[in-house]
């Protein structure tokens, strides 16, 4: 049985066709290319799957059960999160303060709680040191290179336990050296089991790193196959339409 | 690895006195204390008895709203409404309490109207996303009118039965001498230096002014947390109004007129930052002080209350420029 399946998902805004007829499975462990040019539909997919839409038709079934989100924040109960392309960080907040935003830690006594410092910089200091991150947890974000915005961001997939990580481009705006670093992540993660979806315009990250790649182009679904049996020749003809559809 | 964290964070500490040269509202509190040792060399009247109750409790009505004004700055907003809301919820408790009803009513009316206040204030701005500044710009027009029909533009100075216990309230000295307004600053004032650093509310406070986007998409109630806001500082606004008119024994319609360009003023100087996302609870308080102690020593060293104005906006220029300043300094 599939972690994670999408079976026929359309998404429309009045007249726009988003997404059309889009089926696809994803294993734990794997991680897919999802490219396609601007407009193609990736991003209404991301975030079809990531709770903030609800498709116009179709299912999305998680190991089988039926998924309906309205919110992101019941995607994130499913243990599917995501990453996105600006990070979305708070630059005068820390980053244990980042990684744990939205999901603080507390303590105390019925309605009088308050936040739990402590136990959140140890458990954010934790997981950087999983992912080999030099980033401290009591730095402020503003003060951060690239990679390390990178690791608070990643690091917030790992404070519940992610089955399924979305990747918005996370490697568009980077240096050559920190797009390394970033990958390196994604393997870890998916040394551990995890899903990984990788949103992206970079042929060569995706054909260095995903099992599969799944091309869409004007809300349609026209390829998806293994990396090993394609080409970066063939999955640019795939995305400006050279080639109709992939055999 | 464990190891490896602890280590990090040692190294990752500052010294006190690089952390304590960073922060703004230390500046001002050390201008503050140089300012007020200086008079009392330079005046006999400055360190009285009497002098230091009135330049302490003076100070409470803008600190009281810089409160909750530092809340809204945070988050990226502004309360322009404040002066007029201050002076709506001083006219209800004014115009209740001369009715006939108690004391405790007529404080209940007047929170209760600047909730009501602050709330609308809130939904137009969070859910109607109508920018802060013309809902509280409209909110100051509406409350002032609203205070001027509630009293039908007449001075209130008679409280009813509860007269007595209304200027206690607002004049009196409870502990050693201090005055009443200044305990309740105070208290207020760790309760929000308390609430912004320690809650989950205060969090979100500083992640919407710091990325509203970020925010939204890590499932922070963005829009609940806005309303809320809004709500405190009508509220703070309605604590001060209260205060203030137990110490004044008198409602008039033009009350803190202008107070919120104050009120901003002493946010901004402690430290607030109008662009979002850096503000304190002790820089509001602080920078009230330094306001009142500029327009007290004016006073006292024989120099024109007109020059207040330019004092007051070459901190607040002075303020701003902070961040430059510093990190001018520290470029190589």
């Amino acid at each position: 049985m599939a972690l994670l399946e999408l079976k026929n998902v359309s998404k429309h805004f009045g007249a726009i066709h988003a997404l059309n007829d889009v089926s696809l499975t994803l294993e734990g462990g794997e991680v897919v290319g999802l490219m396609g040019d601007n407009g193609a539909g990736k991003s209404t997919l991301a975030k079809i799957v990531a709770g903030n839409f609800r498709p116009s038709h179709g299912e999305i079934r998680m190991e089988g059960r039926e998924l309906v989100m309205h919110r992101p924040i019941e995607a994130r109960q499913h243990g599917i999160e995501i990453v996105h392309q600006d990070l979305a960080l708070c630059d005068n907040l820390s980053a244990a303060a980042n990684v744990f935003l939205g999901r603080e830690l507390r303590r105390g006594v019925g309605p009088f709680k308050v936040l739990d410092y402590p136990t959140m910089y140890r458990r954010a200091g934790q997981i950087f040191a999983e992912l080999r991150s030099e980033t401290r947890p009591r730095d402020l974000v503003r003060q951060m290179s690239g990679g390390q915005r990178q690791a608070v961001a990643i690091a917030r997939t790992r404070i519940a336990d992610a089955r399924i990580i979305l990747m918005d481009e996370p490697t568009a705006a980077i240096s050559v050296r920190q797009v390394a670093e970033v990958l390196n992540l994604i393997r870890l993660l998916r040394d551990r089991g995890i899903a990984i979806v990788l949103i992206s315009h970079r042929m060569p990250d995706v054909f260095s790193i995903a099992n599969r790649v799944v091309v869409l182009r004007r809300g349609r679904k026209v390829a998806d196959k293994d990396v090993a049996s394609s080409s970066p020749e063939e999955v640019t003809g795939l995305i400006t339409g050279a080639i109709e559809h992939a055999l | 690895m464990d190891i490896q964290f602890d280590d990090g964070v040692k190294r990752g500490r500052f010294s006190l006195v690089s952390w304590l040269a960073s922060r703004q509202a230390f500046w001002v509190l050390l201008a503050v204390v140089v300012a007020s040792i200086f008079l009392s060399f330079a005046t006999n009247s400055f360190a009285t008895s009497n002098n230091l109750f009135n330049v302490t409790r003076n100070f409470t009505f803008v600190a009281v709203v810089a409160l909750g004004m530092t809340i809204v700055i945070i988050t990226g907003g502004i309360d322009l409404s404040v002066g007029s809301v201050l002076c709506l919820c001083s006219m209800i408790l004014a115009v209740v309490m001369h009715e006939g009803y108690g004391i405790w009513t007529g404080i209940a009316a007047s929170l209760g109207t600047a909730l009501l206040i602050g709330l609308i204030n809130g939904l137009l701005i969070a859910y109607l996303e109508i920018p802060p500044f013309v809902v509280t710009l409209g909110m100051l027009s509406i409350a002032r009118s609203l205070a001027m029909v509630a009293s039908n533009n007449t001075v209130v100075f008679q409280f009813g039965p509860d007269h007595d216990k209304l200027l206690y309230l607002g004049g009196g000295a409870l502990l050693f001498g201090i005055a009443n307004p200044v305990i309740y600053t105070i208290a207020l004032a760790l309760l929000t230096g308390f609430v912004l650093h320690f809650t989950r509310f205060g969090r979100y406070v500083f992640a919407i002014g710091g990325n509203e986007h970020a925010a939204i998409v890590t499932g922070v109630p963005v829009r609940r947390i806005k309303v809320a806001v809004y709500m405190v500082s009508a509220l703070s606004a309605g604590i001060a109004g209260v205060i203030e008119t137990g110490w004044l024994g008198a409602v008039t319609t033009n009350l803190g007129a202008g107070m919120e360009l104050q009120v901003i003023a002493a946010a901004v100087i402690g430290g607030a930052n109008l662009a979002g996302g850096v503000g304190t609870a002790f820089g509001g308080l602080i920078g009230s002080a330094l306001i009142e102690v500029i327009r007290n020593s004016l006073g006292l060293l024989g120099i024109s209350a007109f020059w207040q104005g330019t004092f007051v906006g070459c901190f607040i220029i002075l303020a701003a420029s902070f961040d430059r300043i510093r990190n001018y300094r520290l470029r190589p």
